[in-house]
């Protein structure tokens, strides 16, 4: 399987995923007006990953925002992880918030309060 | 011509920071979220308040975006118009205010979501959001009824409405967001 690179826009976020050793990376921000086209390459990939996947599974989550489109895709992303928990890999989110951010810290808290996979919440300092 | 400086007057008056009157487009939406993120740079608001802000500015752009339907011929091209404005108090507080045409039968329903959300404290709205979130259908257009509530929930503050009836088709739908600094 090939890693899957996009290139982050000022509307959508910067997405890696490499199957060989498991890490994946979201990070910026996630506006787009349309999010099930943007997300579909991610979810595809997760999904292909489930039957060949790495003893362990590592997530970074590092959003700025995102609109209410993106956390509907946002959660079918993190359904793939959790079925990948669930088969041979153990998976953890790491969610990172810049320090006072409430919004983003309980929009982690959210997805955590849904998904069954170890959620790690890491604040960061400011830009 | 005194028209103008009664506009110009009007809106120096409600401390309005931008305005636009016409069809939302994606074009559109980007270029007035650059505006916007420009503008707030220079204005030296904490980090927190920016993002809320910016936050409930794309939302509520995004609203009417995905309001207007690209493939309806029928609906004249006044009702595809949508009314956008954000002003800043002197006391620091922001509004984001929309204004659209809303179809008359969507009205109740519409009034019914507004109602139900107004209804709820803090936790009830992050409740509702998990709700909605893992169980609600996502439309082709990617909305998925989360829109308002994250509006609200974003804005700490009771989402103010008005519904005015236009004629037998449609009412003109008005919608002023506070953001509690």
């Amino acid at each position: 399987m090939e890693e899957l690179i996009i290139e982050g826009t000022s509307k959508t976020p910067t997405i890696k995923f490499n199957p060989s050793t498991g890490y994946l990376l979201v990070r910026g921000r996630s506006i787009p007006e349309n999010s099930i086209e943007f997300y579909k390459p991610l979810v595809d990939i997760l999904e292909a990953y489930n039957s060949n996947s790495q003893s362990s599974t590592n997530v970074d989550i590092q959003l700025e925002y995102f609109n209410t489109s993106s956390s509907k895709c946002i959660l079918d992303v993190f359904k793939k992880l959790e079925a990948i928990n669930a088969g041979n890999s153990s998976v953890t989110i790491n969610w990172y918030y810049e320090e006072d951010d409430e919004d983003m810290l309980e929009a982690g808290e959210d997805y955590q309060a849904i998904i069954s996979v170890p959620f790690k919440m890491i604040e960061v300092e400011e830009d | 011509m005194n028209d103008i400086q009664d506009f110009y007057n009007m809106m120096e008056r409600g401390n309005i920071m931008l305005s636009f009157k016409g069809e939302v487009t994606s074009d559109l939406l980007t270029s007035i979220l650059q505006i916007m993120e420009t503008k707030m740079e220079t204005l030296d608001e904490p980090p927190k308040i920016k993002k809320k802000v910016y936050n409930i500015l794309v939302e509520c752009l995004q609203n009417l975006y995905h309001h207007i339907d690209e493939d309806d011929k029928l609906t004249a091209q006044n009702e595809k118009s949508a009314l956008f404005m954000i002003r800043k108090e002197q006391d620091g507080e922001y509004s984001i205010m929309t204004g659209n045409y809303i179809a008359q039968e969507n009205v109740n329903n519409m009034k019914d979501r507004l109602d139900r959300i107004n209804a709820m404290d803090k936790e009830e709205l992050k409740d509702y959001y998990k709700e909605v979130l893992n169980n609600g259908e996502m439309s082709a257009k990617g909305g998925g009824g989360l829109g308002m509530i994250d509006i609200a929930r974003k804005s700490g503050r009771k989402l103010e409405y008005n519904f005015a009836p236009v004629d037998d088709k449609f009412s003109f739908f008005s919608l002023n967001v506070k953001v509690a600094q």
